[in-house]
């Protein structure tokens, strides 16, 4: 793949931040979700909320500022913007849980068709972590995916069926990859946009599973 | 006069017994009582059964006691931080149990457990492996994962500042799971950074009301922020 075809993982962040509004309440997964918290800015009014207690999180702070009492879910050092707050972790699910958070941003092995979630344990490994993952997943208005298009081996990380272990059903709504921005339809997956440099021939050769493609974007 | 204070880390876990639950408050570093956890290891108990979202790092705290073969189980959400060896080797020895439940799930059976009730219906799981082996019940047209509520003998909890009365203030994102495991151990034991006379703390700042504590410690740290 050549470095003038797609988009980098900056700018899938930056594409993202795009379909973001002023005074959503948002979560960032670990991963490529975290890149974002460096291109917010406070005028741009999205709150960021950490699993481990924090509404208002903040980029992280030069090295003789750090606080162990403020991290993120990562349990890297962060800041408070005007505004954060801190709360215990049944109130920070409940936030989650409860349908109150409006985007919650998270990476993944794969996501199917019916948007199906995998994204805490590759297949036949013992030991994983899930965290916060299948709580976010199933509570969030709308579960938004970051992600390569294909694995370093080149294989399809969208699919008919997830062959990971799942995190959640027929949770993610949108995906957004290196090669095009997809949404998760009743009717299964509908090409939303295309990074610069692919064609629709390409990102349908690169996805196990139907893709619609409105007139719109091409088809 | 009520006075919840002990006088040493030694006397903060003492009861802690052989095959004892244990709930250890905490997000990575942040609201771990470590010092309290020291004092476990020392006291030299073993078969335990911990609690928490974390199984530790590196080799300290929870890690501590798995390298030293103080644990029969975990029952966490997250074992896997990066340099956590100690519960991954446990654990594929079968030395250690490792109960997974996820993070909301967790906070929420240790409330229940806390708060009397009789487990937690919750949609976090459904229709995965997560939920394999638990009851599945169906309520107003919805299907939820029935998880059963978590009490503890010892919960071993981080805070700020306490009263003598036991009443607990949480600095920042130290709260974590630390008010909740207050609420679920029979025995509940805070370390805290400061002590102070009863009428110091304003009502309106009290995170963990004194009736959940048992034993407040103080430990000096040294100042890391």
């Amino acid at each position: 793949m050549s470095a003038t075809r797609g988009w980098t993982e900056a700018e899938i962040a930056r594409r993202v931040l795009a379909d973001l509004w002023e005074g959503a309440y948002v979560n960032l997964g670990i991963g490529m979700p975290l890149l974002l918290n460096e291109l917010l800015t406070p005028e741009m009014g999205i709150i960021l909320h950490s699993e481990n207690g924090i509404l208002g999180m903040g980029p992280a702070p030069p090295p003789d500022r750090r606080d162990d009492d403020i991290v993120d879910a990562g349990k890297a050092h962060v800041t408070l913007i005007p505004g954060a707050s801190v709360f215990h972790s049944a109130d920070s699910f409940a936030m989650l849980r409860g349908g109150h958070l409006d985007v919650a941003l998270l990476g993944a092995y794969q996501v199917s068709m019916r948007g199906d979630l995998a994204n805490w344990k590759r297949p036949g490994q013992r030991i994983a972590g899930v965290g916060g993952a299948a709580d976010i997943s199933v509570g969030a208005r709308r579960v938004w995916v970051m992600m390569r298009h294909l694995t370093r081996d080149g294989e399809p990380r969208l699919v008919r069926e997830c062959t990971f272990p799942l995190t959640a059903r027929g949770v993610v709504r949108r995906v957004y990859t290196d090669m095009a921005v997809v949404d998760v339809t009743p009717e299964g997956l509908r090409l939303a946009e295309l990074a610069p440099g692919y064609t629709v021939a390409d990102v349908v050769a690169a996805t196990d599973a139907p893709l619609a493609v409105p007139e719109s974007v091409g088809g | 006069m009520i006075d919840k204070t002990v006088p040493s880390l030694e006397a903060a876990v003492q009861g802690l017994d052989d095959g004892m639950v244990v709930m250890v408050g905490g997000f990575g570093d942040s609201g771990t009582p470590h010092e309290l956890l020291n004092a476990v290891l020392e006291r030299g108990c073993r078969d335990l059964t911990i609690i928490s979202n974390n199984a530790g790092d590196g080799d300290r705290g929870i890690a501590a006691l798995i390298l030293h073969h103080r644990v029969r189980k975990v029952i966490c959400s997250f074992p896997t931080t990066a340099h956590n060896h100690a519960v991954r080797e446990a654990v594929e020895r079968g030395e250690v149990e490792l109960e997974l439940r996820p993070q909301g799930t967790l906070a929420e059976c240790i409330r229940a457990g806390g708060a009397g009730l009789g487990g937690v219906l919750t949609p976090t799981g459904l229709d995965t492996e997560l939920a394999e082996g638990k009851p599945v019940y169906e309520l107003d047209g919805r299907r939820y994962v029935v998880e059963r509520p978590l009490r503890a003998d010892f919960a071993l909890v981080r805070g700020w500042r306490a009263d003598r009365w036991g009443n607990v203030v949480y600095r920042y994102a130290q709260q974590n799971f630390n008010p909740l495991m207050a609420m679920a151990g029979r025995c509940t034991v805070v370390q805290v950074d400061h002590v102070h006379e009863v009428g110091e703390i304003d009502p309106m700042h009290v995170h963990t009301p004194g009736i959940f504590v048992d034993r407040v410690v103080r430990v000096e740290r040294e100042v890391r922020r």
